[in-house]
């Protein structure tokens, strides 16, 4: 059972997102994707402005046995990157609600909720994956 | 290598499981007007005995001429234990082996290599080799790509020593990824980068500097670099690796050091074949290595705390990336890395700056009889390896063709490059002063 807090949003890509009080957006992969990829060995993470589309790629997480692309779940810039992950990916395995947020985004228009998952459906997503 | 014979038999089972009639049926994609059923001077069937008697007959045209062409591959000499262990049953494969279980000697050869190479560009990693220096280039543009996201434009900007042919080959492998290669100004009378005319705000994603350059002259590679950087592009390195017993390695180059260095390994033990098999090496900056193509050898412990060697950093290539990998190339030239590898143990790299000194001072000596001669003399002023551009007053072809007759290879006709009468020579060690003078003396007859 991985752990999901409910004052966050979800993907279908496995990713979480959280409104911050100054209107940006802090993205990071959810427990259950980080228990799925094990170990990470190394994150590389977009540049601090870059534009971004919705669903195009913003990082790549790789462990001891997959890399895998991280996408931008809205359209916008990036404000700022976490960038203790480079000494310290494993920081997403530990927190990665936490110290292992990976990209904040300033949103380019209203985010479509209705593209995004409640912490009840992405639950349901993940009943489905195993079932 | 084992001689894997197959019947009609076998052939006709093969060709009803995949369901083809007969073996031309496999050739069906090809269109009509392409196909070619027979070659000019090459026979149809022969006999064992035939053939054999042929390629002597052939083999023996070459004759044994006195070659003092370089341009991109250069004659030394490989001592007799180089090949005689690298032909050894255990090394000797078509397939380089891999898994860490079975290949622990192949593995550590790789990662030995890794490690020499490393101590001649002086950058942190190397890859366990490329196909040539040609399509090293190509690959370092596309890693430069890669490493220097921030900037978009795709130009990649050569000083005006780069192998022309190698510029040939990066178009034609990265033309289609929307990479473009340019040349930086050329400063006639030194044949370097002409500083004075360098312009700001091209915003070039890689510069490519190559050192010694190819017609022979030594770049300002400090001031090129710093300019490189100053642009925000990447500096990639093009090197000679025997050079760099003697010249600064590129990790060292202006203040920050080249992130990338490629070269053609050949000059390392691989003899001149007709053009090869070659290697390519390539070796880059920490920072830089989840963008290097190719695979890479690391050392490690085994459950029993024992020292192993093992393909490491796998998730960049394809079996695990798909088509996001960095890198498309999951093999690499073993059996010549083995050549290079047991080259560089014999000569260790005292001998190996022996060997880069004496090609010096034979290239000097060659350059100084030359240019005696009425009507020769240095294309481009200024110091150089064991390479010079000569200045003829006359056609080159004619020259060579007659040094030919004479059994002397004179050199690589430059004047394409040049844009005039221009002879590119190269004496290594492994002319004798017997050689140069033979040369200096065809020459002034062919002059006369």
């Amino acid at each position: 059972m991985s752990d999901l807090p409910g004052d966050l949003m979800y993907t279908r890509e496995h990713e979480w997102l959280r409104r911050e009080e100054d209107g940006s957006v802090t993205v990071g992969i959810t427990d259950h994707a980080q228990s799925a990829l094990g170990d990470l060995v190394y994150v590389e993470l977009p540049e601090v402005d870059q534009e971004l589309d919705s669903g195009g790629d913003m990082a790549v997480v790789e462990s001891v046995k997959a890399a895998s692309d991280v996408y931008a779940p809205i359209a916008g810039a990036v404000s700022a990157v976490n960038d203790e992950l480079g000494d310290d990916p494993e920081k997403i395995n530990a927190d990665p609600y936490g110290d292992g947020w990976i990209v904040r985004i300033q949103p380019s228009e209203a985010i479509d909720e209705s593209e995004l998952l409640s912490p009840n459906d992405y639950q349901d997503l993940l009943d489905e994956e195993d079932a | 290598m084992p001689f894997i014979p197959h019947t009609e038999d076998d052939t006709r089972e093969m060709l009803e499981a995949i369901g083809a009639g007969s073996l031309d049926d496999l050739f069906d994609e090809i269109p009509k007007e392409l196909l070619i059923d027979s070659l000019d001077g090459v026979p149809t069937a022969l006999t064992e005995m035939q053939i054999t008697r042929l390629m002597r007959e052939r083999a023996a045209q070459d004759g044994a001429p006195l070659c003092f062409i370089g341009a991109g591959a250069y004659e030394h000499h490989i001592p007799t234990a180089v090949w005689d262990i690298a032909t050894r049953g255990e090394f000797y494969s078509a397939y380089t082996p891999y898994q860490a279980e079975a290949s622990q000697g192949t593995l550590q050869t790789i990662y030995e290599y890794q490690t020499m190479i490393t101590e001649l560009t002086g950058l942190d990693v190397s890859n366990a080799s490329l196909y040539d220096g040609a399509s090293a280039l190509a690959e370092a543009a596309l890693m430069a790509v890669r490493a220097n996201r921030r900037v978009k434009t795709g130009r990649v900007l050569l000083a005006p020593g780069v192998n022309p042919v190698y510029e040939q080959v990066a178009a034609a492998i990265a033309g289609n990824q929307g990479l473009t290669f340019e040349r930086l100004p050329m400063d006639s009378k030194t044949g370097n980068v002409a500083f004075d005319e360098l312009r700001d705000g091209q915003e070039p994603v890689a510069v490519v500097i190559q050192q010694p350059s190819f017609p022979g002259t030594l770049e300002d590679v400090d001031q090129l670099t710093n300019w490189a950087h100053a642009q925000d592009a990447a500096a990639i390195g093009i090197v000679n690796p025997t050079s760099l017993a003697l010249l600064k390695p590129p990790a060292q180059w202006g203040e920050q050091g080249a992130g990338i260095a490629i070269g053609e390994g050949q000059p390392l033990g691989v003899p001149l074949s007709s053009g090869g098999p070659y290697f390519g090496f390539m070796t880059c900056k920490q920072k830089h290595v989840r963008q290097m193509p190719g695979r890479i050898v690391g050392r490690t412990t085994d459950l029993d705390d024992n020292l192993g060697f093992t393909l490491t950093l796998q998730a960049r290539e394809q079996h695990i990336r798909r088509t996001k990998a960095t890198s498309n190339i999951c093999t690499n030239q073993g059996l010549m890395v083995t050549a290079a590898t047991i080259y560089m143990s014999l000569l260790g790299l005292d001998g190996l700056a022996s060997v880069a000194r004496r090609a010096h001072a034979n290239t000097s000596q060659l350059v100084d009889s030359l240019c005696a001669i009425n009507g020769v003399e240095r294309l481009y002023e200024g110091p150089y390896f064991h390479e010079v551009a000569l200045k003829l007053d006359r056609p080159i072809a004619p020259v060579l063709t007659a040094l030919a007759e004479q059994d002397i290879l004179g050199g690589f006709d430059l004047t394409d490059f040049a844009g005039t009468d221009a002879l590119l020579v190269c004496a290594t060690e492994t002319k004798s002063e017997a050689d140069i003078d033979a040369y200096a003396s065809a020459l002034a007859d062919v002059m006369a």
